[in-house]
């Protein structure tokens, strides 16, 4: 299992380029990310890791400048630009009753699903029944059958076991180097390490680029 | 059959029963003794006051001072229709929505039902015009009220949930529309219980008016129907408006839920 994209970056094929990127909370920021690149977010809770991602996202009101393959995100609408460049909240909501409602073909979906070690009966299951763990994966699951070019994953693998984390670095990995490109927020260094070479450290608001 | 006028101490020998009601308070100290005399003083007061107005209006029948009592009647509503927020909405919107969408409900529906159904002569005569704005403006308040209140509370207990579908690229309206459902339900939940206990469990007092003034009862009970209908023509009307709008007021055109757009208390 290959999950390293540290080589990627060398042809560089800009996907996402951020400029001057500013929120409530968060100080101007900017920084590119290439095709099949994945840059860590690290930094102390309350830092404004999630702030940074919500506003890549354009979830929040926010300034600056956001392109993606050279188009600017004024040029689409809110919800176009969030089919391409996908937020996955560390807590993700549900907005029905069972699993399978949350997805458009249920059973499209199972392979997916299976890879991350659910079985496809978990679609009939209600959603409050379910672990943290669970959720979590059902989630990023969610993200992934919908295909975006950009992934913004706020903490993906909290709640997860060691088996289970295995198993998003994986499909993530994978579709890295299928040419999406990501943003991970991660506490943990060594599975930063595991990704990328470079991240962004994010302290009281203002990013810097660190070396991993 | 006909109208039996009362006399002052046919209301004070009436009033004896709240003073009865308030005594048993003070004796089994409930407290209640002084809000409920002071209820009863103003419903005195207020009522009193109305005869008057209302007798000066009917006696001017003008379209401008009929104006004026109609339009003074939504604010007050309109202000019924804040107090009952737990979460209002920042600057202006916070009036002006919910009383904007009862204003063009009730209006509406009032006019339509002067100028086709109940045609007096003019058609502002306050003596029609008046009494059914005034019970068509207390059930649309209700609804609107209602449901601003469920709209405002359900986004935020809801946020999770609507971000989670806005964060997956789904368009504000859908990503709203689990809440805005509830919203409508309990907004119209009052009136479609009303009419459907009507004449069964409960004699609506408009009805129960006209044949205590007189009215053969299948007369009144036409009047009713057509009231009932305007009332719930409106309150749907009223709730429909107030929550679509306070649905576009609390995203914007990126398609962002934006309940900083609440007050914060």
């Amino acid at each position: 299992m290959s999950i390293s994209c540290k080589g990627m970056t060398d042809d560089r094929q800009e996907l996402l380029a951020v400029a001057g990127l500013a929120q409530v909370g968060l100080a101007p920021v900017g920084f590119a990310l290439a095709r099949g690149e994945c840059l860590p977010v690290l930094g102390p809770s309350g830092a404004g890791k999630t702030l940074l991602l919500r506003a890549l996202a354009d979830l929040d009101p926010n300034q600056g400048s956001v392109r993606l393959a050279g188009v600017p995100r004024e040029a689409v609408s809110g919800p176009a630009w969030r089919r391409r460049v996908m937020y996955l909240a560390a807590e993700p909501g549900w907005w029905a009753e069972r699993v399978e409602q949350h997805f458009d073909d249920w059973p499209a979906a199972t392979p997916l699903v299976a890879r991350l070690l659910l079985p496809p009966e978990i679609g009939a299951s209600p959603v409050r029944l379910l672990s943290t763990g669970e959720r979590q994966r059902l989630a990023l699951a969610r993200v992934l059958v919908r295909a975006p070019m950009v992934l913004l994953l706020d903490e993906p693998t909290a709640a997860l076991d060691e088996a289970a984390r295995e198993a998003v670095e994986g499909l993530i990995g994978e579709r890295l180097s299928q040419g999406i490109g990501a943003l991970w927020v991660t506490h943990d260094r060594n599975q930063a390490r595991r990704f990328a070479g470079r991240a962004l450290n994010l302290d009281r608001g203002v990013a810097t680029e660190v070396r991993l | 059959m006909s109208y039996i006028a009362l006399a002052p101490t046919d209301v004070a020998l009436a009033a004896g029963l709240v003073l009865a009601s308030a005594a048993l308070s003070l004796a089994l100290q409930l407290g209640l003794a002084r809000q409920y005399l002071v209820a009863a003083a103003r419903m005195v007061v207020q009522l009193s006051l109305l005869a008057l107005v209302l007798k000066v209006l009917f006696a001017a029948v003008s379209p401008l001072w009929t104006g004026l009592a109609a339009l003074v009647m939504v604010l007050f509503a309109g202000r019924e229709i804040l107090a009952r927020q737990e979460r209002r909405m920042t600057g202006p919107w916070s009036y002006g929505l919910g009383t904007g969408a009862m204003l063009f409900a009730a209006a509406l529906v009032t006019v339509f039902a002067l100028t086709t159904q109940v045609q007096p002569q003019p058609w502002y005569h306050p003596r029609f015009a008046l009494p059914l704005l005034g019970m068509v403006l207390g059930n649309t308040m209700t609804g609107v009220s209602l449901g601003l209140h469920t709209l405002t509370s359900g986004l935020v207990a809801e946020r999770a949930a609507v971000e989670a579908q806005l964060a997956l690229g789904v368009p504000r309206r859908q990503a709203t529309l689990p809440v805005a459902r509830a919203a409508l339900r309990s907004a119209l939940i009052p009136i479609i219980n009303a009419m459907a206990a009507t004449g069964l469990i409960s004699l609506p007092g408009m009805m129960t008016g006209q044949i205590l003034a007189g009215i053969a009862p299948e007369e009144a009970v036409k009047y009713q129907m057509m009231v009932t209908f305007l009332i719930a023509g409106a309150t749907g009307l009223g709730a429909v408006l107030a929550v679509v709008a306070g649905v576009y007021r609390l995203t914007d055109r990126r398609h962002r839920l934006r309940l900083d757009r609440l007050r914060r208390d």
